[in-house]
């Protein structure tokens, strides 16, 4: 997306909204979903439509941890840590991917395209282990099945 | 429109819908359907009924989540006499014999049936309330999960939905409170606080603008609860929210929601949307000068939200921390106005109370803990997926019963109740009553519902630390003792399963959990030390084999583990070459393989794959220490 078109999108979601701070959260949302992630342009933006300083809106995007600030990969891949996950082994597909993809969970690879994350939960748990790719969720998983996803997906 | 005739229009809807004589395909196509297999699923059957040219006189529909997730997909066929039979694990390969069989020759596929619905029973096929995962249960909250279509609201009105409103309606506010108080019901989030009284204190605070809040941040991991309500019946809880609105004097209500939820959100918004058209939302609702508006707010992931304070300024546009008590919401919460705040489950119980009534309602559970209580069966347990049972059963019952134990050669360890809040409860205490009390006295809480069962091969100074690593990062920070003693759990922790253990360790864990608990602000602090203190008090053993023996009894942790795979029973059947990532075994087909101990990576692959219980777990020898000395 070029800059003028990232503007354009970043004008159109302010629109919608009044400009008033309980909006922030949701228009944190939306232009994450716009843009992939929260550029720091965007959020100087978003501080003066609401009227709010740079660090406020910084301060309360990095408290929440659904919010990036750097370009995500062309695909993103997520494994689930919650307990169930957890007891059934997906600390090892993690490991594993990440030993792989060479990177850590929350980066993304050198020829952006594959980002790797940690969720906390994502409610599938008696599909437990679950690996979320591209929003598609997937259960019953293991360390093999998860790299033949990776490369289908590829 | 009144809603006698809202009413009636949804009955012959119904009734079109689940008539006899109409053959139709049900899919369980909730979050955990799908991750399951679902959609791919209901496309096959799209294609096989156009090939049979079956497409025009057969419907397919998306349900929610019955909770048999353990045999997902589940896919429910009726065939034109009526019989209805519910298909497990379907895979789109088996699509096309399904189609033929039952759907074009009225002859249900027995091998693949879990159980029989409606009609005549098959041979060998079970009803579906005689299930051993059913049997127990009583559905309240869960009453239309996996049975309507969440996205037709006449689908719920039909089966009663909106009565318990449009009942209330014609109440006056007070009675209505005094109906929920009388049921005994308590907050379903975990504190298990009365309904009743906490809404005739948000009721009694004076102000013009009043709030009510649906909490729908269903944080704790292992715990799906929630997702599974808003995805199977939006109605019930959207409904509940309203009674609430109605009872305390609030005119505007939100639905507070993980962003981690897509299809729980989208079927809101689809129940919204429904609501309005059919005169439920807007002014004057039902004609009885009641305005309501519902507003959706989606989380950004923080599990510390789930407090009532943070999520409150969470929905301001504020960072989501806590905030001291009093005042408390009910006087003074979202914008300063009162505010009530009740969960998910809560909700759904309120609108089946005010359909049926309080004594209806309080004929099941137990005196102080009245109704029914949804629990999220995962981890290693047979039968995983969602459960409602009356307060009070016995825990065995739940795992044993209707989970169906560990399996088969497996030892049942323990039982986490309560997520990230909760407790470890071993063996020992598989007697104890599931109520609020009982757990509480055990060490865990009741929680929001989520149960993760763990056998021998999990490893409880893991689990310790796999919940505190989560406590640890979702602590906002405001107490000091929650910041930096979960840090200092954290580490220990840490250190424990990596084999720098020391003896005192155990007794700074107690003492720094201490502090914690009585150092916070809210109830993440305060419950943080829960998985520490419980799995020191009833597995204290294990703390003490990583410690002195340097030994992960369990096999978990990959410092003081180490593989080995015993010739005598190893039969060369090559599963565990195979599921190994790093190509460290090896051997020729039908002879005993070998680990080479210096590409292990100690994950674990190779026991689960091996059938035969080859593979064992032993201590890792220590750098200098000469193995077998």
């Amino acid at each position: 997306m070029t800059t003028a078109e990232a503007t354009s999108e970043l004008g159109a979601v302010l629109s919608r909204y009044d400009g008033v701070r309980s909006d922030l959260i949701p228009i944190l949302q939306d232009v994450q979903d716009e843009l992939g992630y929260l550029p720091e342009e965007a959020v100087a933006t978003i501080a003066e439509h609401l009227n709010l300083s740079k660090n406020d809106v910084f301060g309360v995007a990095t408290f929440f941890t659904q919010f990036r600030f750097n370009a995500p990969g062309e695909h993103c891949i997520k494994v689930c840590q919650g307990t169930a996950c957890h007891v059934r082994g997906s600390g090892l597909i993690v490991d594993e991917l990440s030993r792989k993809l060479g990177v850590a969970p929350g980066q993304t690879t050198a020829d952006r395209k594959f980002s790797l994350e940690r969720v906390a939960c994502y409610g599938s748990c008696a599909l437990a282990p679950v690996v979320i790719i591209d929003d598609k969720v997937h259960g019953r998983m293991d360390m093999k099945k998860t790299e033949k996803l990776i490369e289908e997906t590829a | 429109m009144s809603f006698q005739r809202i009413k009636e229009r949804a009955q012959t809807e119904w009734s079109e819908f689940a008539g006899a004589g109409r053959r139709r395909v049900l899919i369980g196509a909730a979050t955990c359907g799908r991750a399951a297999g679902a959609l791919e699923v209901m496309e096959e059957f799209r294609h096989q009924l156009e090939e049979h040219s079956l497409t025009g006189e057969i419907e397919i529909k998306e349900i929610g989540c019955n909770g048999l997730c353990y045999a997902e997909p589940l896919v429910e066929i009726t065939s034109a006499n009526g019989e209805r039979v519910l298909y497990h694990s379907v895979k789109p390969k088996m699509v096309a014999k399904l189609v033929e069989s039952h759907l074009r020759d009225g002859e249900p596929v027995r091998r693949r049936a879990l159980a029989v619905m409606e009609g005549d029973t098959l041979p060998g096929v079970p009803r579906f309330k005689e299930l051993p995962m059913i049997a127990g249960q009583v559905r309240v909250v869960m009453r239309n999960c996996g049975v309507i279509d969440p996205t037709d609201i006449n689908h719920y009105i039909a089966r009663g939905g909106y009565s318990g409103l449009s009942r209330a309606l014609e109440m006056d506010p007070e009675q209505v409170i005094d109906e929920i108080k009388s049921s005994g019901l308590r907050g379903r989030g975990g504190a298990g606080f009365p309904t009743g009284r906490k809404w005739a204190f948000a009721r009694q605070s004076p102000g013009d603008q009043k709030y009510v809040i649906c909490n729908a941040d269903e944080g704790d991991p292992g715990a799906f609860m929630d997702r599974s309500v808003l995805e199977g019946d939006p109605h019930a809880v959207l409904e509940g929210l309203m009674i609430s609105g109605y009872a305390i004097g609030a005119q505007t209500g939100y639905v507070y929601i993980r962003a981690e939820y897509p299809l729980a959100n989208e079927r809101l918004s689809i129940a919204l949307a429904q609501m309005k058209e059919h005169g439920l939302l807007g002014s004057n609702i039902l004609g009885r000068g009641f305005d309501f508006e519902i507003l959706i707010k989606k989380g950004a992931g923080a599990f510390v939200c789930g407090e009532e304070t943070a999520l409150i300024a969470s929905i301001e546009g504020k960072r989501g921390m806590p905030r001291s008590r009093p005042p408390f919401p009910a006087v003074s919460g979202l914008f300063g106005k009162p505010t009530n705040i009740n969960n998910v489950e809560t909700l759904a119980s309120v609108s089946a109370i005010m359909e049926k009534g309080a004594d209806w309602f309080s004929q099941y559970g137990t005196e102080n803990s009245p109704g029914t209580k949804t629990f999220a069966l995962a981890g290693k347990i047979e039968r995983t997926g969602l459960i409602e049972v009356p307060m009070g059963i016995p825990l065995r019952a739940i795992i044993e019963d209707i989970g169906g134990g560990v399996g088969e050669g497996k030892t049942f360890k323990a039982v986490q109740t309560g997520g990230p809040s909760g407790g470890c409860m071993p063996a020992s205490l598989l007697d104890t009553p599931v109520d609020y009390e009982h757990l509480a006295e055990a060490g865990s809480i009741m929680g929001s519902g989520g149960m993760v069962v763990m056998d021998e091969e999990s490893c409880m100074v893991d689990v310790s630390r796999y919940f505190l690593s989560f406590t640890e990062n979702e602590s906002c920070g405001k107490c000091t003792p929650c910041r930096m003693g979960t840090q200092h759990l954290l580490n220990i922790l840490t250190d424990i399963c990596e084999g720098r253990g020391r003896l005192d360790d155990i007794e700074r864990l107690r003492k720094i959990s201490k502090a914690v608990a009585d150092g916070s602000l809210c109830g993440l602090g305060h419950t943080a030390p829960n998985p520490v203190l419980t799995t020191i008090e009833y597995f204290e053993s294990e703390y003490l084999a990583h410690i002195k023996d340097h030994a992960c009894p369990a096999g978990v942790c990959r410092n003081l583990t180490e593989f080995t795979i015993l010739a005598d029973t190893c039969t060369g059947c090559t599963a565990c070459g195979l599921a190994c990532p790093v190509d460290a075994i090896s051997g020729t087909k039908k002879e005993p393989h070998v680990i080479d101990q210096t590409i292990c990576i100690h994950c674990g692959a190779c026991r689960t794959a091996c059938k035969f219980g080859s593979v064992l777990v032993g201590p890792r020898p220590r750098e200098g220490q000469l193995v077998g000395g």
